[in-house]
């Protein structure tokens, strides 16, 4: 399944490189990501694919526990709610 | 992928209390019945407990994986007094308990479809079912009721009318709150996911599963952006908002009907709010340019938002059904208990805009002392909305022993707090007590 990965937060070293760390860890692969800095919050959006889906709560759990550490808020949500929402 | 489009929807979830309001598993009993009600309570527990084991479970695993949250998943049922005709009062009440205990095994919010249809007269289980309305929803914890006393087609039961007036004054004199778990329907919908009205007609299907969206948090956001701007960007806003709501809610229907094996149903495009600030019906309408909810323009206001609503949404969904509107009950929303205790919003208000948007006269606290008939005159009159115009209205109203006009009653959770509101006092007695049946309006020479 395809997920989409969002952080949010306070900008600073290697929130990037902590939440590719995670999903590489749990086999998860980064398709597409996009980041960018407004004012001083951090946003970035990430397209991983998960390759089994019934990993898709491991990969929530870790990933959340990462952004925790980060001190980022991090959502996980599958591609096809912003699919729906955004196509018709 | 625009990372605008995924904040937005985001920030749907996190900011404006953007939800799915329901998953509601419609189940028939009508193959239920057995040769006693004993035998008929086995039966209904069984299959109910069967057909909806993993409901809750499917639910909050997709709720996990779309990361938006489905507030409450339900049960609708098939009217008990239609697998219940040759029950009394005292025997119906085995399932109503039947309904509660399954509803607790299998973890779901609410059941509902303790009721009965009678609008063009009453059987010997509608009678049962009616009477024993006090007991089984005191008795019970997780049971909603709903008894349709009129329709377009059929017209007025003002009988039944009556017996409703009274049944209500019953029920609140054994509890304050339980008369939130009963409405009285005019043209009742037989694939409402909501509450407490929902029932499972016996024209659909063995099992199906109907979703309810909410999001008048995200209206607001939307509208916030176009203020002074003309009415006509107004409607396309809501439009615009009311379609991607309803896409949220066709995507969590479709996805827990195929997990469930069940085929999927309707999407009810409401706007249903909850007493949480920002989630409220009476924000939306004065963000379209009203002081406070309940002056003059509400009703055009509520016309043009119960319309953008449908219309955004039935392009959205796969089907549409359910009540499909705004919803305006007073305890359930921050907006309209301000209104009510600012003086802005009174009932005669209120009875206008049920005319032109989903429901009517929904949970709405009066005082303790209010006769019977006067209860059974508001829910004549709501009926008269409702048959009238071809359209769907209701009554939830929650009379209080003991309060008087502007006490605040709790009812908890999602049902909100009430302010009392003021009844007139001249009787409607001799009206309600002449009983018969209201005639099914013409349906032509529409002025």
């Amino acid at each position: 399944m395809q997920a989409v990965v969002t952080a949010v937060g306070k900008d600073k070293a290697g929130i990037v490189a902590g939440i590719a760390t995670c999903l590489s860890e749990n086999n998860a692969n980064i398709l597409d990501l996009s980041q960018t800095i407004m004012g001083s919050t951090f946003t970035m959006s990430m397209l991983v694919n998960i390759e089994k889906d019934d990993k898709f709560n491991d990969v929530h759990e870790a990933l959340k526990a990462a952004g925790d550490k980060l001190g980022v808020t991090v959502h996980v949500q599958r591609e096809e709610l912003f699919d729906s929402m955004a196509r018709v | 992928m625009e990372t605008n489009q995924i904040l937005e929807t985001i920030k749907m979830v996190e900011e404006d209390n953007f939800d799915i309001r329901t998953v509601t598993m419609g189940i028939s009993l009508l193959d239920t019945i057995g040769g006693t009600v004993e035998e008929t309570a086995k039966n209904v527990y069984k299959k109910i407990t069967t057909y909806a084991k993993d409901l809750v479970a499917v639910a909050k695993q997709i709720e996990r994986e779309y990361g938006v949250p489905i507030t409450n998943k339900r049960i609708s049922v098939t009217p008990i007094s239609m697998i219940a005709g040759s029950a009394n009062e005292e025997e119906i009440l085995v399932l109503a308990h039947a309904l509660d205990d399954a509803a607790k095994e299998v973890g779901i919010d609410y059941i509902g479809g303790y009721g009965a249809l009678v609008q063009k007269g009453f059987s010997h289980g509608d009678l049962a079912l009616i009477k024993s309305l006090p007991r089984a929803l005191t008795e019970t914890d997780l049971v909603m009721s709903s008894v349709n006393i009129g329709s377009s087609k059929a017209g007025m039961n003002l009988d039944a009318v009556k017996l409703m007036g009274e049944t209500v004054k019953q029920i609140t004199d054994l509890s304050d709150t339980a008369n939130a778990k009963m409405v009285i329907f005019a043209n009742a919908v037989e694939d409402n996911p909501f509450m407490a009205g929902a029932f499972h007609g016996v024209t659909e299907p063995d099992v199906v599963i109907n979703v309810g969206v909410s999001g008048p948090g995200v209206v607001k956001r939307a509208l916030d952006k176009v203020k002074g701007e003309s009415i006509t960007t107004v409607a396309e806003t809501i439009k615009k908002t009311a379609f991607k709501i309803t896409r949220v809610g066709q995507l969590v229907g479709s996805l827990a009907a195929e997990r469930l094996n069940v085929p999927f149903g309707i999407v009810d495009l409401s706007l249903a709010p909850t007493p949480a600030r920002g989630d409220s019906v009476a924000e939306v309408l004065e963000a379209i340019g009203l002081e406070q909810v309940g002056t003059h323009g509400t009703t055009a206001a509520l016309m043009m938002l119960n319309d953008a609503v449908k219309k955004g949404g039935v392009m959205a969904a796969q089907g549409v059904g359910g009540l499909s509107g705004a919803f305006i009950p007073v305890s359930e929303d921050a907006g309209m208990i301000d209104a009510v205790k600012a003086g802005t919003l009174s009932l005669a208000k209120l009875e206008a805009m049920t005319s032109v948007c989903s429901v009517g006269l929904d949970m709405i606290a009066i005082p303790g002392e209010t006769p019977a008939t006067t209860i059974a005159a508001m829910i004549a009159d709501e009926a008269a909305i409702g048959i009238q115009n071809n359209k769907t209205t209701a009554v939830r109203i929650l009379p209080t022993n003991g309060a008087k006009v502007g006490d605040m009653i709790d009812y908890g959770g999602l049902l909100g707090t009430a302010p009392v509101m003021p009844v007139v006092e001249k009787s409607s007695a001799d009206f309600i007590n002449r009983g018969g049946h209201v005639p099914a309006p013409i349906h032509s020479f529409k002025n």
